[in-house]
């Protein structure tokens, strides 16, 4: 029998968030060694005797076992939550209350608190979503350091203070508080940005599928909640959903980056667009319009259509503009030019880009040339667009923007070449 | 055909669970590969670090055994081969020697002297 993919990263958030829950949230480090040496047993043994009959409740109870032990050794050191302690301290609760706290829906309530707590608003958007991969899916330091780009040194710090700040409130987020709605936002905006770090990165895989899969995993853990669900998490989840449904085209055989025009749209993932296209219905209620219910339209438009040609452009401008209203930032404008390009041609989407506001903040997105330059291929101005490729290739994050870029550069000197010979021979 | 005992001695573990996946995985796989040819006689065991020694004529027990994180026994197998030297053959794809350990090969002290005895 094999181990599921992703087991051990899965578990280990469910049970340290578990853990942190019993212990208290000041007892944060004693949570996470007592799940890391529960794994370390698991492996021991499972490597020589091969995976019990159910992986999970064994680590479940490995864990759960420690946890009494140290409940009854340390109960005066463990401060817990003071609705749990009283049960915590006297032996005839103290079982039932620990069995309690490693069942199916208290895990689940666990995690969510625990995911509320790492948005905690004294850290920045990068923190929140460096210690949510950390503690809820189970990747180290250098995992994370990988996905972001970024330094060992730099998001072992990060992580460090992140903890600290963490391990300094007195509990777990409480879902019933009163601050619920702030920090749901907070812990959408995270989930978002956690999603499109997987989906167009800037890590050396430029496309990780399993970033994706991870927010799209919390995501349905908070929408799992009918109490805590609002239109706004149904709208981010249709959109994780409907752009999901893309993932498989997004890469080529040969791990090519493939342009939404390019992409073979009958290996589109069928059944997310179907259940993306629910959440979209779903988020439709109540008076909030937000960014990701605007985003899900979009992409909806794309999943909807089944070509390029077939795409209705009109309505995607006048969503871009919606947009551009709530939430302007110069790459929605990018994006909104090159729809206007497809529907009115590439001299008008080019006259939008001129006219963004706040131009110079896409001076190192390698995007914002690559648009220019796929505008001027269009128009048939190959030098031009040439020049534009190799500008955005200079830019490039990772070997597979340079791949397309490089591909795009040789598009450009095939179309100018052929172009040379039919003036010659006109 | 005889015994030995692989004792498998101080390696690292990995650093991040899902690295602790992907190696319990290739030490299945291993194993599985061993039992599969017919070579596997028991899956054997973890060791749990830490425990008591028990020594000297007046029987003392002291916690232990001490020993350096690289001479601790984590775990063993038994195996069925021709001779030591197929033994350390099958020895060779474990996993455990991508983190520093090594794998102590015994032969199981059986003396065969054939039926008359």
């Amino acid at each position: 029998m094999d181990i599921e993919e992703h087991f051990f990263r899965h578990e280990f958030g469910r049970i340290v968030a578990t853990l942190t829950q019993l212990f208290g949230v000041g007892n944060f480090a004693l949570a996470e060694d007592v799940t890391q040496d529960a794994f370390c047993r698991a492996m021991e043994t499972w490597k020589l005797r091969g995976l019990p009959k159910n992986p999970s409740a064994w680590l479940m109870a490995t864990a759960r076992n420690r946890a009494l032990d140290i409940l009854r050794r340390e109960h005066t050191a463990i401060v817990s939550e003071p609705e749990l302690t009283r049960f915590l301290e006297s032996e005839w609760t103290l079982v039932p209350t620990v069995e309690e706290a490693f069942s199916a829906h208290a895990v689940k309530d666990s995690q969510l608190r625990m995911m509320f707590s790492c948005c905690h608003p004294r850290l920045s958007e990068d923190a929140q979503i460096a210690l949510i991969l950390h503690i809820l899916c189970g990747f180290n330091v250098k995992e994370i350091a990988q996905a972001f780009v970024s330094s060992h040194a730099a998001i072992e710090k990060r992580i460090t203070r992140a903890k600290k700040i963490l391990a300094g409130s007195t509990k777990l987020f409480n879902l019933a508080d009163a601050d619920f709605p702030s920090r749901l936002s907070s812990v959408l905006q995270a989930l978002y940005l956690l999603f499109n770090e997987g989906y167009h990165g800037s890590s050396p895989d430029a496309v990780r599928i399993d970033l994706c899969q991870e927010a799209m995993l919390l995501m349905n853990l908070l929408i799992g909640q009918p109490a805590l669900v609002t239109p706004k998490s149904y709208a981010l989840a249709a959109l994780m959903y409907l752009n999901a449904a893309r993932l498989p085209t997004r890469l080529d055989g040969s791990d090519n980056l493939v342009s939404l025009f390019e992409q073979d749209r009958s290996l589109w993932d069928h059944n997310l667009i179907a259940e993306g296209q629910a959440l979209l219905n779903l988020s439709a209620s109540g008076t909030e319009l937000t960014k990701y219910h605007i985003e899900a339209a979009i992409a909806s438009m794309h999943t909807d259509a089944t070509s390029n040609e077939d795409t209705d452009w009109k309505q995607i401008v006048s969503l871009y503009d919606m947009l551009m209203a709530i939430h302007p930032s110069p790459v929605i404008a990018l994006n909104r030019a090159i729809a206007i390009a497809q529907l009115d041609g590439p001299e008008r989407g080019l006259q939008e880009i001129r006219v963004i506001h706040d131009l110079y903040r896409l001076s190192s997105y390698p995007f914002y040339p690559a648009t220019l330059g796929e505008l001027e291929l269009r128009r048939g101005n190959y030098p031009v667009a040439k020049a534009n490729f190799s500008t955005a290739l200079s830019l490039a994050r990772n070997p597979m923007e340079r791949n397309f870029l490089q591909r795009r550069i040789d598009t450009c000197k095939k179309a100018n070449v052929l172009n040379v010979i039919n003036n010659y021979s006109e | 055909m005889t015994e030995f005992v692989y004792l498998y001695r101080g390696y690292e573990l990995p650093a991040s669970p899902g690295e602790m996946q992907k190696k319990t995985a290739k030490w299945m796989a291993w194993l599985k590969d061993l039992s599969d040819k017919g070579h596997l006689k028991s899956l054997g065991e973890p060791l749990q670090p830490g425990g008591k020694v028990v020594k000297g004529t007046k029987k003392q027990v002291i916690d232990g055994p001490y020993a350096e994180a690289k001479d601790v026994v984590g775990g063993y197998s038994i195996i069925v081969a021709r001779d030591i030297e197929q033994a350390v053959e099958f020895s060779l794809e474990c996993p455990i020697f991508e983190d520093g350990g090594s794998v102590e090969i015994r032969p199981i002290g059986q003396i065969e002297l054939g039926d008359g005895y």
